[in-house]
């Protein structure tokens, strides 16, 4: 289902459902919803061909907001629920929609292993760095010594890196876009959905009430440019107010540059299928209050191909029922030996 | 020549140590057994440990099987023919030999070694301790290695054929004919030629060592059985369960989903559902026992009979999901089979202590429908009216076996596809344009459609926050919950009007004592009962195979009698459910050693009640 030749017989609000959405004014969700809500007509999907699987958390109410069959199921879980509906059903587009805690902290285990059985569905992990739903206890991905209602003298946790983790368990896509622009979360949502096999996409998102500004240094107009970085496959990376900031790799080490004394061509070209080049990016993780970070990078990581999981499972099935004759139940009940009494 | 004894039954338990291969011995005498047409009843006990330090107490395994020319409902009391491999395989089983018993015993594992491992100070083949009991040694060992003198493999690896001169010696005794297990080697060894030379050696030298030695003056002949008219298999408890899945499967046309994590004793069921895709079988081996229901919950979702199957430690880990499953009103079948509790307990032995954690053991108000197996063949069925009765009622269903049937076997009129029950599987259809799908909206017995992702116009959103009624949207309208907590609750009630009504098994309609069953205490109970109906006392014995909800008729069937009693593997369990609801001074009697109760344990009981009986009157 490419999106060139998708007919969009949909408008994004034919995608909204008739419930009330919920959550706090102002906060990062709304926006998430309405680019999910603006590409899935681009996806040229009829709404019944949709399910969204959410597990617990503010995030994961979002199900509830969309024309299309949705579960909200519980905490941690919608992974395996996914991919219990994938494995039976998969023709379906299964969007899975779960938040950092959800995903690293209650679910870390089920997400690691959807990823790396390669369930053709799509995860959409809402960070923001705190717990929401239960009112303001640090997170999974909150920095350390983060103080939160549950750490009054500050986390102790190291933070997870979501994009180092979803690579760590061989995932076949990772991305990672922000609530507070629209269009590129769009993009990113569109080749979520476009890539076959589990796509793992993070979604910074700003809880207003609970952690607002966490991402505020990557998100303001003012200091965006200097601290993210956007690339995208077979561009140099090149970021920085005036676009005059590059990176380059010196063997293992990437470097921040000037491009008044490098050229474009010096730099590091995105090569989104590279599985090397992806883990020394994903680490481009620094706290933007630190002096000389290097810029958090946002687009596609890393790709590629993989048999998914559901496409084998479906093809044991179909070489059993080749290799073996029409199933007969008596003869399966009656088993090898028998024996009549008369 | 050695003359045959007709006996009406016999009880034989092979032990060996757990890398001896008497597991295998013991299925292929079982289905020898069950070919020359005796009714028969096993039990195997195994160590935890695959390979427990050789020659030690714990790493004993053992096969019990009990077979007969009339019926037999378990694998016997106490054992007339004791096979013993080494000296801890004869220590840890001689308390249970019938006192003028036969010892088969192999002289190479009663060396010094096997015998200090074993915690015997002389070798009791010598100290006169055996006297009473019919005792043949035979060095097994030698006579295997001698008999494969021509193959080529190496000592250890003919050593590892010992015990089909075991089988072939045991079949001689018993005057069975080595057909069954030939074929048998023939396919198992189809592709290692010397070992399947090797194995067929050692069977056919252990039957003619009987033959040319006469070891026996006399040997046993069981007559058949007297059996009713039918076809009949060897089966074990967890395969039945797998065949029950998928003849609901192949009834329906819904393919079967098994989600599950590997966990002894229920992991049998997913190794045989997993041989069977070409019944359009999907199993998945989840990453843990949550992943595994979650993910048959998302097949259910989708429209499959979604399953999970685990034991004791692993329905603790489901039952969030489970909870989720009921407020989804979908159908999914979980299957406990239990073993000895609690936490990791002893996960070999078995125990029927899981049925209050089954009955009442989530958070919330959340009534799910709860089912046992009783024996190995009822496996199927029960696995088949679980299905039913989770398709056609909306509702997560859990079926109850354990240990004990799960690995135990017995003869099976196995049934025809062509009488299983129907299923009604009402799935909904297309609505009308600009309607809004309700997929709460139920029938008159209070069950939800079925509307799978994929049917046109009828989106909606389902989950684990309360629903409101019809609509469900969610809602924390403290009215509406009530109503839904006792709508849930109907819906599975109403379950007893679509189940069977619950039938004595044996004795009288009416009387002194009724012996109240549920599970795998059914063989003894039956037998216990058989006797004293026989002795012309007034018992009777029902056993129950739907406990949430109980049949209908039940309450009724309990004030025919002056005491109920029931018998468990646990605590109490049962016994408290019928107290609550029926307000009975029902009796319990229990036994949890993570073994079965023995017939005559369970007649001595009978037999005290009976007495009091008469004191108090």
């Amino acid at each position: 289902m490419s999106t060139e030749t998708a007919t969009p017989i949909y408008s994004p609000k034919d995608f909204e459902s008739n419930q009330e959405v919920r959550w706090c004014p102002g906060c990062g969700d709304y926006s998430i919803l309405k680019q999910m809500q603006a590409i899935l007509p681009k996806t040229g999907l009829k709404h019944e061909e949709i399910v969204f699987v959410s597990g617990i958390g503010c995030s994961s109410r979002f199900p509830y907001y969309l024309n299309t069959y949705g579960m909200h199921s519980i905490h941690g879980r919608a992974p395996a629920i996914a991919s219990g509906l994938k494995a039976s059903r998969p023709e379906l587009s299964v969007w899975i929609i779960t938040g950092d805690g959800d995903a690293l902290s209650i679910g870390g285990n089920h997400i690691a292993h959807l990823l790396r059985r390669n369930f053709d569905v799509n995860v959409v992990m809402f960070n923001n760095e705190i717990y929401g739903l239960t009112k303001g206890q640090y997170s999974p991905t909150s920095p350390l010594e983060k103080v939160t209602k549950s750490t009054p003298f500050g986390s102790l946790d190291h933070p997870f890196n979501p994009a180092a983790f979803a690579l760590g368990a061989d995932a076949t896509f990772v991305a990672r876009g922000m609530d507070r622009d629209p269009k590129h979360l769009q993009s990113m949502l569109l080749r979520t959905h476009e890539h076959k096999g589990t796509s793992f996409l993070e979604v910074y998102q700003n809880c207003n009430i609970f952690n607002d500004g966490a991402f505020q240094l990557m998100t303001d107009k003012a200091t965006k440019p200097d601290n993210t970085l956007f690339v995208e496959h077979g561009q140099p990376m090149i970021f920085g107010a005036e676009m005059k900031k590059g990176i380059i790799l010196d063997g293992y080490k990437p470097k921040i540059v000037s491009l008044d004394q490098y050229g474009k061509d010096d730099l590091w070209i995105h090569d989104e299928h590279d599985r090397f080049k992806a883990q020394i990016l994903v680490r481009f993780f620094d706290d933007p209050r630190v002096e000389g970070n290097y810029p958090r990078p946002f687009g596609v990581f890393y790709t590629e191909e993989r048999a998914t999981y559901d496409d084998m499972m479906e093809a044991q099935v179909k070489v059993a029922k080749e290799q073996s004759e029409a199933p007969d139940l008596d003869a399966l009940i009656a088993g090898k030996e028998t024996w009549e009494v008369y | 020549m050695s003359v045959f004894e007709e006996k009406e039954r016999v009880v034989v338990k092979f032990a060996g140590d757990s890398g001896d291969g008497m597991q295998l011995v013991g299925s292929q005498f079982t289905n020898n057994t069950a070919l020359v047409g005796n009714d028969l009843g096993t039990f195997p006990d195994f160590p935890a440990e695959i390979r427990a330090p050789q020659g030690t107490l714990a790493g004993v395994s053992g096969f019990q099987i009990h077979f007969g020319s009339s019926e037999v409902y378990t694998p016997g009391d106490s054992y007339d023919v004791l096979v013993a491999m080494n000296a801890a395989a004869l220590k840890s089983n001689i308390y249970n030999v019938r006192k003028d018993g036969i010892l088969i015993l192999n002289t190479a594992g009663f060396d010094s070694k096997n015998l200090r491992l074993s915690g015997y100070q002389e070798n009791p083949m010598e100290t006169g301790e055996l006297d009473g009991y019919s005792v043949y040694p035979i060095d097994v060992t030698k006579l295997t290695r001698e008999a494969l003198k021509e193959n080529q493999l190496g000592t250890r690896d003919k050593d590892r054929s010992k015990n089909m001169f075991v089988l072939g010696f045991i079949y001689w005794l018993f005057n069975r004919k080595l057909e069954n297990t030939i074929d048998f080697l023939k396919r198992k060894f189809s592709k290692a030629p010397e070992v399947l030379d090797a194995n067929l050696k050692a069977l056919k030298a252990g039957h003619n060592y009987g033959n040319i030695t006469e070891a026996f003056s006399t040997r046993y002949s069981v007559k058949r059985a007297q059996m009713p008219p039918g076809k009949y298999r060897s089966i074990n408890g967890n395969p039945a369960i797998a065949m029950g899945l998928i003849a609901a499967s192949h009834k329906t046309k819904l393919p079967v989903f098994y989600g599950t994590y590997p966990i002894t004793p229920a992991s049998d069921i997913l190794h045989e559902l997993a041989r069977y895709k070409n019944f359009g079988v999907k199993t998945f081996q989840a990453e843990d026992e949550i992943a595994g229901i979650c993910a048959a919950i998302g097949a259910s979702y989708g429209g499959k009979i979604g399953v999970t199957g685990t034991s004791g430690p692993g329905m603790a880990l489901k039952t969030e999901a489970m909870g989720l499953a009921l407020m989804l009103e979908l159908p999914l079948v979980i299957i406990n089979i239990q073993r000895a509790g609690p936490s990791t307990g002893m996960p070999t032995k078995t125990e029927q202590a899981d049925l209050l954690q089954a009955v009442y053991g989530r958070n919330g108000e959340a009534p799910i429908p709860v089912l046992a197996c009783s024996t190995p063949s009822s496996c199927f069925n029960m696995a088949y009216q679980a299905v039913k009765i989770a398709l056609e009622h909306m509702t997560p269903v859990i079926l109850l076996s354990d240990g004990y049937i799960a690995n135990g076997a017995e003869p099976w009129r196995y049934p025809s596809s062509n009488d299983l029950d129907d299923i009604k599987v009402k799935l909904a259809k297309e609505v009308k344009e600009d309607e809004v799908y309700l997929p709460y909206q139920r029938n008159v017995d209070k069950v939800r459609e079925w509307a799978l992702p994929g049917t046109p116009g009828m989106e909606h959103r389902i989950g684990g926050l309360e629903k409101e009624d019809v609509t469900g949207n969610v809602s924390y309208d403290p009215d509406n919950h009530e109503n839904m907590v006792k709508i849930r609750a109907e819906k599975v009630e109403r379950i007893a009007n679509y189940i069977p009504l619950q039938e004595i098994d044996n004795g009288p309609d009416k009387g002194d004592v009724l012996v109240l069953g549920w599970g795998s205490t059914y063989g003894s109970i039956k037998s216990a009962v058989k006797e004293l109906v026989n002795e012309g006392k007034s018992v009777a014995h029902a056993h129950l195979h739907h406990i949430y909800p109980f049949p209908k008729n039940l309450g009724d069937m309990l004030a025919n009698y002056d005491k109920v009693l029931v018998p468990e593997i646990n605590n109490g369990q049962l016994v408290r459910l019928i107290r609550d609801k029926y307000l009975i001074p029902a009796i319990p009697y229990n036994k949890i050693k993570g073994v079965p109760i023995t017939k005559n344990e369970l007649k001595d009981q009978v037999e005290l009640l009976l007495t009091k009986e008469k004191e108090t009157v």
